[in-house]
């Protein structure tokens, strides 16, 4: 059997990959994907924590199933949110999108 | 043999998901998106949640990805092939990820993990169904309102305004 | 749950937050162009939480063993681990007092915004929205004001009924973004004096300074939850667990060994220091003032600023787990510190809300003083008895403001038709000064008033009482009987110390109460405004009202703790509030014995209070007595020296200028973070690579180009040094903000990984 350490070692890299993309990339679709790809590394932890340490119960699967849920409703206001600010300001590049400047 | 499948995942993934982070052409990042995501549906079935492989496959593959190429084809106009990928931040961003790795990792590895050998429990999607109207009502109900607000909010969002 | 004893009543206590909350949804989602639909529903929706909070509060006084059984109704909602979170509340003495309290003075508060907020006014043809209304006009945005305080009494009513800390801090949070949102209600107000602090930044600093002691806080739960496995106050003051916390060490570096209670206590007393704005964290409620008059009273006086006691006493049997340990020396040395501290500023302020505000801080020093050195029931007592007096005050105060402004509108109205009030919208206010050869006019500032006893006799009767029970006028008021049994039990536990300070602290309380009435209501009116002032105005009448029903529980209040033991009197009175309060104690293993009678601190706070009312009568009534000059342009009672001014010499100066507290602040917290983040951008830039030639095979090219930068950074650095220096001084903050979320995301990677490094290499 695979050792627990192996999957939390893979999903600490996939989270640094998905981080690396979400502060790096210009592209605010770039970095929506990014964005992804550090949700699944949380659910690969979840499942692996879950198979490992308390299978008795579902607890990591329900967990991972709202991970689920939420990602997509992110994906779906990320998306409008980045075709909004397209027409306003006819840009996705993240550096010029700094509205928050006080 | 189950650990070469998983040394196969694992490659698949990250070599998938690497590819995301740097290909220059957004298209084909979306495109290895998709191949990260079958790489860790894999691993869900390793890790016996055969239901959630399914439900990564339909949603993240299915939806997600679908909308995120949505995306892309409606931003194409400022989709140019020859412009730089990353900000100017990146090489800070790429140390201290790295250094985030190496300290997960060595958590990770440190940590004596209280594994308890048993098998999951029988028919477990008839018992997260259970549980979901069970003891995780409020959860699934405020997931569901989020479900919905999302919804509208993209909507209105989105909307062209006159 | 026991169906069969529990009273009916008791089921309704889920309403009691609810009610408000519906309120705001209302208002907020469909009645906010109807203001007086929108008033209207607040008042009701927390009418209702009064009358039924009200019921519950006197049913539960009623009944035996409701200390040791407090009423709950739970419900899991919040998985955490294996740990469920329950979405609960509870009915216990110490809750049925607050709704006693609460929800009350929320309606009181209510009821005066109704009137101060203009409601049924028409709309002023130029006021802006984020701007107060002219006189005589309803606020643009008074829907939205009624819609938050609903929101605001919502987040009260909930933290005093929390049965675990997770509610707790849910709601606490709920106040926060309130104080929030009304402190900066009026948005879009500037002032011509760039020093001053508009209302927006007030908004912001009480914000971000009550996130420090928050985060404290928030970090003291999740030890506590680390460690107790459950974050409800039923598991956390059973005995075994208490013991248990106070017995197990944690090994903190340079200090040594520390008890867990002592630790988690300490943290979460952080978070009372930051709502309750003590010392070092009270700088934002004095700006706080900025809000609206009625929010000052409600949640800078009255209930908010009182959460971070509440949370104190609730979980008391936590702080005092290590007897007489660190943890309550901490607490009684910063109350008594910060009481005397702030009395002190208060001396000097001549803003009507600045001295209230730093009575307040005083105030809730003294509680926090109690309640350090084991006063559990005299700290609740004076909680209630200062939230009805200091309401009172707050509302006393926002009426004289508003007669000034109308006594100001009035006089112009007849002095100068040809004065635009249109200019500007609100700049009016300076150009109509202008012709006048005033600097522009400031309504709340107690140099302009005077005489204001014969122009506004209801402000001024209710205001008196609030004062005299705020520096504890002997017998009668309440705020003498709470305060006497704070300095009785200081000195009859032995804790001279504190005795003395708070003695101190209460003459000046005294001092400073006798100058603001002196000022504002006696001798003669000072300017043309104080003259013209008055409160015939429809609008006083939704005002006076309450102060009036205050001004009876300041006063009244105070008799249901009278002590048995008191001489005389106490013959009468058979203390029904020691009695609740004590049997919440005993049941919570809180040593709160009624105390034997003494007659130093008795005789103590009888010469304080009446010696601190004469001194401020006889050393202010001369200036009280200089009235206004006609004609003469060049004469502002802002000229007038205060008497203590030359006496005090420099230590009046820095009174009045509040220790330079914001100064230091401003200097060590604000530019030292604004310096790191220049340094942090700066060793960013180096950075700069450009990916373009980031091709195979041009290493030269790039060399050349990190070279380049570092020229351009060498003498563009120098270049900008020189500039930062010059423009140091001036709005330097957007330096650091690049707007980028991905630049404040990267600081937190940083931050991030320092942190999990130090975990991995510094030795356990």
């Amino acid at each position: 059997m695979v050792p627990l350490t192996w999957y939390l070692i893979l999903a600490a890299a996939l989270f640094c990959t998905g981080l690396f993309g979400v502060l790096a990339r210009k592209n605010a679709v770039a970095v929506l994907m990014g964005v992804e790809l550090m949700l699944n590394a949380v659910n690969i932890n979840l499942l692996a924590f879950w198979r490992y340490t308390a299978p008795g119960e579902l607890i990591g699967q329900a967990f991972a199933v709202f991970v689920i849920t939420v990602a997509a409703a992110e994906a779906a206001v990320g998306i409008a949110l980045f075709i909004a600010i397209y027409r306003l300001r006819d840009t996705v590049n993240v550096e010029e999108i700094d509205a928050m400047k006080g | 043999m189950e650990q070469i499948f998983f040394i196969l995942l694992a490659l698949l993934t990250l070599g998938a998901a690497w590819m995301v982070v740097t290909t220059r052409n957004l298209l084909r990042a979306a495109l290895w998106l998709i191949a990260a995501f079958f790489g860790i549906a894999g691993i869900f079935i390793l890790l016996q949640a055969e239901f959630l492989a399914v439900v990564q496959v339909l949603i993240y593959i299915g939806a997600i990805s679908i909308l995120i190429i949505f995306a892309i084809m409606l931003t194409r106009r400022l989709m140019d092939p020859q412009q730089p990928r990353f900000n100017s931040q990146w090489g800070l961003v790429g140390g201290f990820a790295a250094l985030l790795f190496v300290g997960l990792a060595a958590v990770v590895t440190r940590v004596a993990w209280p594994v308890a050998a048993a098998a999951p429990v029988a028919d477990p999607i008839g018992r997260l169904g259970a549980d979901f109207v069970g003891p995780y009502t409020v959860p699934f109900e405020v997931a569901s309102v989020l479900l919905v607000v999302a919804l509208i909010g993209a909507i209105i969002i989105a909307r062209e305004r006159e | 749950m026991h169906e069969s004893s529990t009273p009916f009543i008791y089921n309704l206590t889920i309403l009691l937050p609810i009610l408000p909350f519906l309120a705001f949804v209302l208002i907020v989602l469909w009645t906010n162009r109807n203001k007086k639909l929108s008033a209207g529903l607040a008042v009701a929706g927390v009418g209702l939480s009064w009358l039924i909070g009200w019921a519950i509060a006197f049913t539960a006084f009623g009944q035996h063993g409701i200390a040791a059984q407090p009423f709950r109704m739970l419900r899991a909602w919040l998985p955490a681990g294996r740990a469920w979170q329950a979405f609960g509340f509870m009915v216990d003495p110490l809750s049925a007092l607050m709704l006693l309290m609460v929800p009350f003075v929320c309606f009181l508060i209510f009821v005066y915004s109704v009137g101060y907020m203009g409601v049924g006014k028409p709309l002023g043809v130029h006021d802006q929205r984020g701007w107060p209304a002219e006189p005589g006009h309803v606020d643009p945005l008074a829907s939205r004001f009624f819609a938050y305080i609903a929101l605001f009494a919502t987040g009260m009513i909930g933290l005093v009924l929390a049965d675990n800390l997770i509610m707790l801090l849910i709601f606490w949070e709920i106040m926060g973004l309130c104080s929030y949102l009304l402190i900066g209600f009026w948005f879009a107000r500037k002032y011509a004096d760039p020093r001053k602090i508009t209302p927006k930044e007030a908004g912001l600093k009480a914000f971000l300074t009550t996130r420090i002691g928050d985060t404290l806080m928030l970090a003291g739960m999740l030890l506590l939850f680390a460690q107790v496995g459950s974050l409800s106050f039923a598991e956390i003051f059973k005995p075994e667990t208490l013991e248990h916390l106070a017995t197990t060490t944690t090994h903190i570096a340079l200090i040594g060994p520390v008890p867990w209670a002592t630790l988690i206590a300490i943290l979460i007393f952080c978070g009372a220091i930051g709502k309750s704005a003590q010392f070092p964290l009270h700088v934002w409620l004095p700006d706080a003032m900025e809000g609206p008059t009625p929010v000052s009273a409600l949640i800078h006086a009255a209930t908010m600023v009182s959460a971070g006691v509440y949370l104190i006493i609730r979980t008391f049997p936590l702080m005092a787990a290590v007897e007489h340990g660190p943890a309550l020396q901490f607490i009684a040395f910063i109350g008594a510190f910060t009481a005397l501290f702030a009395a002190t500023i208060a001396v000097a302020q001549n803003d009507i809300k600045k001295v209230l505000a730093y009575s307040t801080i005083s105030q809730l020093g003294f509680m926090f003083a109690a309640l350090g050195i084991g006063a559990y029931v005299a700290a609740t007592f004076h909680l209630l008895t200062h939230a009805f007096f200091k309401a009172l005050l707050f509302l006393g105060s926002g009426s004289v403001i508003h007669g000034m402004e109308h006594g100001h509108h009035h006089g112009h109205g007849e002095a100068g038709k040809l004065v635009d009030w249109d200019i500007g919208a609100h700049g009016s206010q300076s150009t109509s000064h202008q012709s006048t050869n005033l600097p522009s006019f400031d309504p709340q500032d107690m140099r302009n008033m005077g005489g204001l006893f014969r122009r506004m006799p209801r402000t001024a009767w209710t205001f008196i009482i609030g004062g005299l029970a705020l520096s504890g006028f002997p017998f009668v008021t309440a705020g003498f009987w709470s305060k006497d049994e704070i300095l009785a039990d200081a000195w009859v536990h032995g804790h001279t110390v504190v005795f003395v300070t708070l003695a101190v602290a209460a003459l000046l309380t005294a001092f400073y109460t006798a100058r603001q009435i002196t000022l504002v209501f006696f001798g003669k009116p000072r300017t043309a405004a104080a003259e013209h002032a008055g409160e015939e105005d429809s609008i006083f009448r939704w005002m006076t009202i309450p102060l009036m029903v205050l001004a009876v529980f300041a006063i009244a209040f105070g008799w249901i703790g009278i002590p048995t033991t008191f001489p005389l009197l106490g013959r009468f009175s058979s203390n029904p509030f020691h009695h609740l309060m004590g049997s919440l104690a005993e049941a919570l293993h809180i040593e709160a014995a009624e105390l034997p009678f003494a007659a130093t601190p008795l005789l103590t706070s009888i010469v304080v209070a009446l010696g601190g009312l004469l001194l401020g009568w006889l050393i202010y009534r001369g200036v009280a007595e200089i009235g206004r000059r006609e004609g003469d342009a060049s004469w502002s009672p802002l000229h007038l020296a205060d008497p203590l001014a030359r006496p005090l010499g420099r230590i009046y100066t820095v009174l009045q200028n509040k220790y330079y507290f914001d100064e230091l602040y401003g200097k060590v917290f604000v530019k030292g973070v604004q310096r790191l983040a220049n340094w942090l951008f700066r060793f960013d830039d180096a950075w700069i690579i450009d990916p373009i030639v980031d091709g195979v095979g041009e290493l030269w090219r790039r060399i050349s180009e990190f070279g380049h930068a570092f020229d351009v950074r060498v003498v563009d650095g120098i270049v900008n040094g020189v500039g930062a220096v010059t423009a140091a001084a001036g709005s330097a903050a957007r330096v650091i903000q690049t707007g980028r979320a991905q630049n404040y995301l990267l600081v937190a990677l940083v931050a991030l990984s320092v942190v999990l490094g130090a975990f991995l290499v510094l030795p356990k």
